[in-house]
């Protein structure tokens, strides 16, 4: 089945530029290139915190920002949205606080390592693949149901269409004409299995049309073309029509995680011909050849995303280890059970082992294993 | 005979299985190509071929339900669920299937498969890697639930496994799955294929790991060493004799070892890693207060993970059973 991949981006010589989407004027592009270079500063950080044993195992996104920042900016403030573990940091554009994911990552608890996700319409973290689609589905519902204009957006990967529960959500979303953006990014690899061992659809939007939902493919590495999918796509769900399927075509250009190391399973010559088409030159390219980005502005906004993240990792690193109360902490709103001030007494009458340091860099290839 | 770890240990075992016995496949997530992300399945592909180990779609209830089907038809599959906490949603498929076919059929149709569960924690995992799930399996009727702690346990426990025609929730408890060497013998432990099935000790007996008369530890899993290395230091601190049981069955439990060394002691301390309420150290004390409570001379206590989700790594040495907790446990049964 061909389908159109919708590109704005061209490539600066042969594949011209489409024409910028309505809706989106200078200072929004501005905005949408500060926020795909502060996901690139946090991740790259990450990378270099892990290598020196500061944080532990980490998801790599590097090349996946533009399918972060490009949806997230064409969602409004009231609108909630669902992170993978891909998406760990999405958070921070949303008013988390980027040394509360690098804790997470330092295996930090309690208010340390975990954000509210009321508190920014953001959803934890989440580890188990395909998940936390439903739960998306259901704040689009009950939005509904209360009569508010809010809908919600949930990302994950090519791998994550096997499960289960990609399945009952679109399902769902779409027998409930539910206000939700489902968004993969098809990075082609779920770990070590490609594309065509996961699925024998051709596409991953042409699955939409079993649930009579529409579904768009979209380039991947393209941020504005990112953020024109799911803006129609959001428009569609406010309107009343339901859920609609993005499929987000781009590839894998980093390893799984830091313990990862694709040379086991893949032509890594392969990656690198995907490499120059990241999201962040891209988008660099465009803003210069329409006039509104500079190279001082360019040194300017880079200069700021350094200096967050780096107060960021000095925040994080600030921090001391929570007590062994945070095991017990918040477990029930309610109240803690008989069963937990015994828990305690016991911790805190032996003496407590040194802190947990972060395991240092491991790459797959050796013994040590890991899914991230 | 060659010095191997647990993870050589179970990748010896499955290449003998499939060498010996071209019924048994192998599925799971990144299995084949890159042998599993603890690779304990290296080798296997360019040995067996794709035919035999699959690497699947990212879905655990198809690929527990499509081995049950794989077993219905007569091959032997082996399940490899990536991490602990991956299982949940294959559990549908292991309790109201897997766990049920032999039942429906009089015993001639059972579900022949071994699910294997890399699981613990301590390996500084991010959330949700490091869960301790062996009590919702052992509360199954129709499942089979083993944890070898050593690696000639591990070699030998899998091949009756596989041979066994029940399903197995095999437990491995990865924290010690490169722990230590041991001396594996390449030898088979027994006949694969003859239709005879795997010598029943090997999945119903327990070990005793080390050997004494004053106080009985039982336990399982990644606090086995551990128990031992209190069980040392209670002998030096305090002139302590203990027996240290690994019950390498979780179901059925071996109620003879467990017994004889509760009555043979008089004092047992249970210990495992998961959470405590309706653990499997609750269903031990129970058995030995119901069997040999006068040979007791104080009550079964436990020492165990909290009830509490299993925390972020920074604070898991808090939540694991520690060689000092073990010891604080055992002197309060002794000092009763
Ligand atoms: C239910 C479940 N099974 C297995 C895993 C282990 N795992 C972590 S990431 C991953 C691959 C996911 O691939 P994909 O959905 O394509 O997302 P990507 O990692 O490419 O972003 C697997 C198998 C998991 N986290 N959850
Ligand atoms: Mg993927």
């Amino acid at each position: 089945m061909a389908m159109e991949i919708i590109r704005i981006i061209g490539n600066g010589s042969e594949v011209p530029d489409a024409p910028v989407p309505e809706g989106l004027g200078g200072k929004d592009l501005l905005e949408l290139y500060r926020w795909l270079i502060l996901l690139r500063t946090f991740d790259e950080r990450a990378v270099a915190l892990q290598r020196q044993g500061r944080i532990g195992t980490y998801a790599i996104y590097w090349g996946e920002e533009g399918t972060q920042a490009g949806a997230l900016y064409a969602c409004e403030e009231t609108d909630w949205v669902f992170p993978s573990y891909r998406q760990n940091s999405i958070g921070i554009l949303r008013g988390v606080n980027p040394a509360t994911i690098y804790a997470w990552w330092r295996g930090y608890g309690g208010k340390l390592g975990f954000y509210n996700p009321r508190d920014h319409r953001t959803g934890p973290i989440c580890v188990p693949i395909a998940t936390h689609l439903p739960h998306a589905v259901g704040v689009a519902w009950a939005a509904k149901q209360r009569g508010d204009s809010v809908a919600s957006l949930a990302w994950f990967g090519d791998g994550a269409t096997s499960e289960g529960d990609f399945h009952e959500a679109l399902n769902f979303a779409s027998v409930w004409k539910a206000p939700t953006v489902f968004f993969c990014v098809n990075n082609q690899w779920a770990i070590s299995t490609p594309y065509h061992k996961q699925t024998a659809s051709q596409t991953i939007a042409e699955k939409a049309s079993g649930y009579n939902m529409p579904g768009v493919r979209v380039d991947g590495f393209d941020p504005v073309a990112c953020w024109k999918a799911t803006r129609d796509a959001l428009d569609r769900a406010r309107a009343g029509e339901g859920p609609t399927l993005i499929e987000a075509y781009c590839y894998r250009i980093a390893p799984h995680g830091t313990a990862d190391d694709p040379r086991l399973y893949r032509d890594e010559s392969v990656t690198e011909r995907w490499r120059p088409l990241e999201p962040v030159n891209r988008m660099t390219g465009f803003l210069q050849r329409l006039g509104i980005l500079d190279e001082d502005k360019e040194a300017a906004i880079r200069a700021e995303a350094k200096e967050l993240i780096a107060a960021s990792v000095k925040e994080m690193e600030s921090y001391t280890q929570p007590g062994q109360e945070v095991l017990f902490d918040g477990v029930y709103a309610s109240g803690r059970p008989w069963t937990f001030d015994e828990g305690l007494e016991e911790l805190r009458s032996v003496e407590r082992a040194a802190e947990v340091r972060p395991v240092g860099p491991v790459p797959a290839s050796s013994e040590q294993g890991g899914d991230v | 005979m060659a010095s191997l770890t647990m993870v050589e240990a179970l990748n010896l075992a499955l290449h003998q299985a499939m060498e010996a016995d071209d019924r048994v496949v192998l599925l799971g997530e990144d299995v084949a190509q890159t042998g599993g992300v603890f690779r304990v399945t290296a080798g296997l592909l360019d040995r067996f071929g794709e035919s035999r180990i699959v690497d699947t779609p990212l879905a655990e209830a198809g690929i527990v339900g499509s081995a049950i089907g794989m077993s219905l038809y007569g091959l032997l599959p082996i399940v490899e669920i990536q991490f602990d906490v991956f299982v949940y949603p294959g559990f549908e498929q292991i309790v109201t299937h897997a766990a049920r076919y032999a039942w429906r059929s009089k015993g001639e149709s059972p579900a022949s498969i071994v699910i294997r569960i890399p699981y613990g924690g301590g390996v500084r995992a991010p959330e949700l890697h490091s869960d301790s799930p062996e009590a919702l399996f052992a509360h199954v009727p129709g499942l089979k639930v083993v944890c070898p702690t050593t690696p000639s346990d591990a070699r030998d426990m899998l091949l009756a496994a596989i041979e066994d025609p029940d399903p197995v929730v095999f437990m491995e408890p990865k924290r010690i799955y490169r722990a230590g060497r041991e001396e594996v013998s390449e030898e088979l432990p027994f006949e694969i294929g003859n239709g005879h099935g795997a010598p029943a000790e090997l999945l119903s007996t327990a070990r005793v790991a080390r050997e004494g008369t004053d106080l009985a530890i039982i336990t399982y899993g990644a606090t086995v060493p551990l128990s031992v290395q209190a069980a040392d230091e209670l002998a030096s601190d305090r002139g302590i004799q203990t027996k240290v049981l690994d019950l390498r069955s979780l179901y059925p439990f071996d109620i003879e070892a467990i017994c004889s060394a509760a009555s043979e002691c008089g004092r047992v301390l249970v210990v495992h890693e998961a959470p405590r309420h309706a653990g499997l150290g609750a269903e031990v004390s129970s058995l030995i207060h119901e069997r040999v409570m006068l040979d007791l001379h104080a009550p079964v206590m436990r020492v165990t993970g909290f009830d509490v989700p299993f925390p972020q790594f920074a604070n898991e040495d808090d939540y694991l059973p520690s060689v000092a907790r073990i010891k604080q446990g055992a002197n309060k049964v002794l000092d009763w």
